[in-house]
């Protein structure tokens, strides 16, 4: 294994764990907020160190860029979306927790 | 395909035939149509691992993207008793009739798929792909050796929309009231990265997966999420715009091209020698575009009103 494989490699296992705890938070943490509070942010750390991983292991510049501009564009989308889920929550009247 | 594989597709079947089940079942709504795109995007997965790449990306666009929008915003029209689903046949007959009639069909199906004809007809399509004037098998069987197929398509997408059209104007407002200074800002600055995928996928048509149902799906979703971001939409009679020729663009040029080779004495939607590339390229961006108009219609619901449009409380 060269030296890019193992960099990336462990890149991809280096983001394994901010997946894994954005989704037990997403599945043990009491509100809507506090969800995606763990979800905006872990999944979002995870999925770059996973597709710059990916793109390293790959060897070849542009599968990094590409694979970097999709993590970009996941970035702007999940922070809109849990924006807007956010504002929608509390325009419903949900509490936030322990409020 | 190693352990690891198999595995995962275990996995992938078994997640698919869930969320069918909470699609199909669920008591709440909302849970049923968020299963439906979640679905949507396992499917698109299976695809993926079917070596089918080309179906998965119409699958993440459409049957995900474009009907998942399209279900939740008919979700919102409801009223919120609505959004429960009431049973519509006693829960007894699901033994008594649904699940031997599903394991009948299931057992047909599976018939059906073993006895077809081994290779299928992959070595014909691509002993002719030469002749076809693309390099891409799959863009070769939509728009040359099976382009009528492409054309009813088309055409029952047309009719789809003209008919939820004739049923009345769009409800309005068109939007809920989203006091997000978020979505507008991201409409601004991914509407340009729509249309730049969109043209990309077109144009990758002839020699990989991608052609107009994806970019019309992609294209039709950027408009969709504009519209949600509070602009304006353009089409609507008053202005008698060039729209309607956009919606209709795709049918009347694949019509035109099928014809044309019947007029000059050869078969139906047979291309003159020679001229199946350029022909072809030009019948993918007028399909594109109709598609992507077509959907950004569909989802309208119909001619959108001059006022209140947007911000009139819900």
């Amino acid at each position: 294994m060269t030296a890019a494989q193992w960099i990336g490699g462990l890149l991809v296992l280096a983001g394994i764990p901010f997946l894994l705890l954005g989704t037990l938070g997403l599945l043990r943490f009491p509100d809507v907020y506090t969800r995606l509070h763990a979800l905006a942010k872990s999944d979002n750390v995870g999925l770059g160190l996973v597709c710059i991983g990916l793109g390293v292991q790959s060897g070849s510049l542009t599968l990094l860029l590409k694979l970097v501009l999709i993590w970009v564009l996941m970035l702007i989308a999940s922070a809109t979306a849990a924006g807007l889920i956010a504002r929608t929550a509390l325009a419903r009247g949900l509490r936030p927790w322990g409020t | 395909m190693g352990v690891a594989g198999v595995i995962f597709d275990v996995l992938l079947a078994l997640a698919l035939t869930w969320l069918a089940w909470q699609a199909t079942r669920a008591a709440d709504l909302f849970h049923a149509v968020v299963s439906f795109i979640v679905f949507g995007l396992l499917m698109a997965l299976a695809w993926v691992r079917l070596e089918a790449p080309d179906i998965a990306l119409a699958e993440a666009a459409i049957g995900a993207g474009a009907t998942g929008a399209l279900l939740l915003s008919a979700l919102d029209r409801l009223a919120s008793r609505e959004r429960r689903r009431r049973l519509l046949y006693e829960p007894g007959a699901a033994w008594g009739f649904w699940i031997p009639a599903g394991g009948a069909l299931l057992g047909a199906l599976t018939l059906a798929a073993w006895k077809l004809p081994a290779p299928g007809l992959g070595n014909e399509v691509r002993a002719a792909l030469g002749v076809s004037g693309v390099e891409h098998p799959v863009t070769a069987v939509l728009l040359n050796f099976r382009a009528l197929d492409t054309l009813l398509e088309i055409g029952v997408l047309l009719l789809a929309a003209i008919t939820i059209w004739s049923l009345g104007r769009a409800p309005s407002p068109l939007i809920p009231a989203m006091p997000s200074p978020a979505l507008p800002a991201l409409g601004r600055l991914l509407f340009p990265v729509f249309v730049l995928v969109a043209a990309y996928l077109l144009w990758r048509g002839s020699h990989a997966p991608g052609g107009a149902f994806p970019a019309g799906a992609v294209l039709g979703a950027g408009a969709i999420l504009m519209l949600l971001a509070g602009a304006r939409p353009w089409i609507r009679s008053s202005e008698r715009g060039p729209w309607r020729w956009i919606l209709s663009l795709g049918l009347v040029m694949l019509l035109a091209a099928g014809i044309a080779g019947t007029l000059a004495g050869q078969a139906f939607f047979e291309y003159p020698p020679g001229t199946a590339g350029p022909l072809i390229l030009l019948l993918e961006v007028a399909a594109g575009l109709s598609i992507a108009l077509l959907l950004f219609a569909l989802y309208l619901r119909g001619e959108p009103c001059e006022h209140g449009y947007r911000g009139k409380g819900r």
